[in-house]
């Protein structure tokens, strides 16, 4: 392997294996929509969900952390000299760099928004989570089953906040039937798979999230029926998240979550 | 030479007794996050592990046994994060079940609903799914007006 140059403080220059591939994709998910919750901090409509939408970001970051560490160990493993540590991929990446899906990134926007947006991300977690218990590393496995029964609160709250606004007043209504027509193309971006990936999803290492795509569908469907949404399944969607290409909305949440560690690079406290 | 049964056993006392940060009269033994105290190659290796994935106390329970165990004369300790198996309060005991209830927080019972930790009564509301930590959410007793705080089923 070439040597890497990296600048103390700039950017880290990931070897993408794609189990690496992976683990980021799914760790950047949750480290960018905790921050998207994050954000929501002394903004919420009642104080109850303020803590509410705190201890949901608060439940990402913390299985951000787990997946970055776990980074860290695979690249560490390949090439110790590098000592990554899980901050190292949240805070010395640009955009281009992020493997998050699009739809994580999205703007807050109003309050129907955020819980249009978690309701379609929680969904699918859930199901995913819940699949990786099956995956042959048993220390991923037993992430994914404590993150699976913290996402199952995640799905229920924001599924609950969905009917209570789809079936609520007009103007509810109209933001939350506003929100899913508008967020609705980036939820297929959750299913795609990448074809190097394969191979690991074949021996059990990961699990192909394309196979959870009509599971996924009816919950959603099963929602937006109780919040008595009018639901219609984009005929595109939305992509390139995975493969690093983001909208400018990443750029803008990653210089507020990046600012001190870019300014006092080895800062900690 | 230290006699490394002795030593062993004098570290899991110690870390056993100390309390959680957020649930102070419950030990980290009693809320399963100790699992194990080992002297490895000369280092007390304390194995933890973390309730919810986002709880900030699990850092200072790390810093908690640290500092005890430095106090206490060991000068070469570790604490690390197992995650296999992952936490569950259905391995709390009925004794630490009943420890939480007399603290005023109803115990997790998995498929029920919590019964009120102050008089009892099955007529209860949840206020709020995400209580004053990330383990516990709010609830009402309808029966006697009181808000408890509830320990979720994890
Ligand atoms: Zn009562």
């Amino acid at each position: 392997m070439s040597a890497i140059c990296e600048v103390p403080g700039g950017n880290i220059a990931v070897a993408e294996t794609p189990m690496l591939r992976w683990v980021l994709a799914y760790a950047d998910d949750a480290l960018i929509l905790g921050h998207r919750l994050s954000e929501w901090c002394s903004r919420a409509p009642s104080m109850e969900e303020d803590m509410a939408l705190a201890n949901l970001g608060l439940d990402l970051l913390g299985q951000a952390r787990f997946l970055y560490s776990h980074a860290a160990t695979l690249e560490n493993a390949a090439q110790p000299a590098l000592e990554r540590s899980e901050d190292d991929y949240a805070y010395r990446r640009d955009a281009p760099q992020f493997r998050n899906a699009l739809l994580v990134e999205q703007p807050n926007g109003d309050f129907a928004a955020t819980m249009v947006r978690h309701m379609l991300y929680a969904s699918f977690a859930d199901l995913y989570w819940r699949a990786s218990l099956a995956v042959s590393d048993p220390a991923i496995a037993a992430f994914a089953a404590r993150s699976e029964k913290e996402i199952a609160y995640h799905e229920r709250h924001a599924a609950d906040w969905v009917i209570r606004l789809g079936d609520g007043t007009a103007e509810s209504r109209r933001r939350a039937q506003s929100a899913l027509d508008g967020l609705l193309a980036f939820a297929d971006e959750l299913f795609e798979t990448e074809a190097d990936q394969l191979p690991l999803m074949a021996a059990g290492a990961i699990i192909d999230p394309a196979r959870l795509r009509d599971a996924y569908r009816h919950r959603i469907e099963q929602i937006c029926a109780r919040a008595t949404l009018s639901l219609a399944w984009p005929r595109w969607h939305q992509s390139g998240g995975r493969q690093g290409r983001h909208g400018e909305h990443l750029g803008h949440l990653l210089a507020e979550l990046q600012f001190l560690p870019r300014a006092y690079p080895g800062a900690s406290w | 030479m230290v006699n490394e049964t002795t030593a062993q056993e004098t570290a899991w006392a110690i870390a056993s007794a100390l309390p959680d940060p957020e649930i102070p009269a419950l030990t980290i033994a009693e809320l399963g996050i100790l699992r194990s105290v080992e002297l490895m190659e000369g280092v007390i290796t304390v194995s933890i592990t973390p309730t919810y994935s986002g709880c900030p106390a699990t850092e200072m329970i790390k810093g908690d046994i640290e500092t005890a165990l430095r106090d206490a004369g060991f000068s070469a300790v570790a604490v690390r994060l197992i995650h296999s198996p992952a936490w569950t309060t259905d391995t709390l005991s009925a004794a630490t079940l009943e420890k939480l209830r007399a603290e005023g927080i109803a115990p997790p019972h998995r498929g029920q609903a919590p019964h009120c930790p102050l008089c009892g009564s099955s007529a209860v509301e949840q206020i709020a799914a995400f209580g004053s930590t990330p383990c516990k959410s709010l609830w009402r007793c309808i029966t006697c007006r009181e808000p408890f705080d509830h320990f979720k089923c994890h």
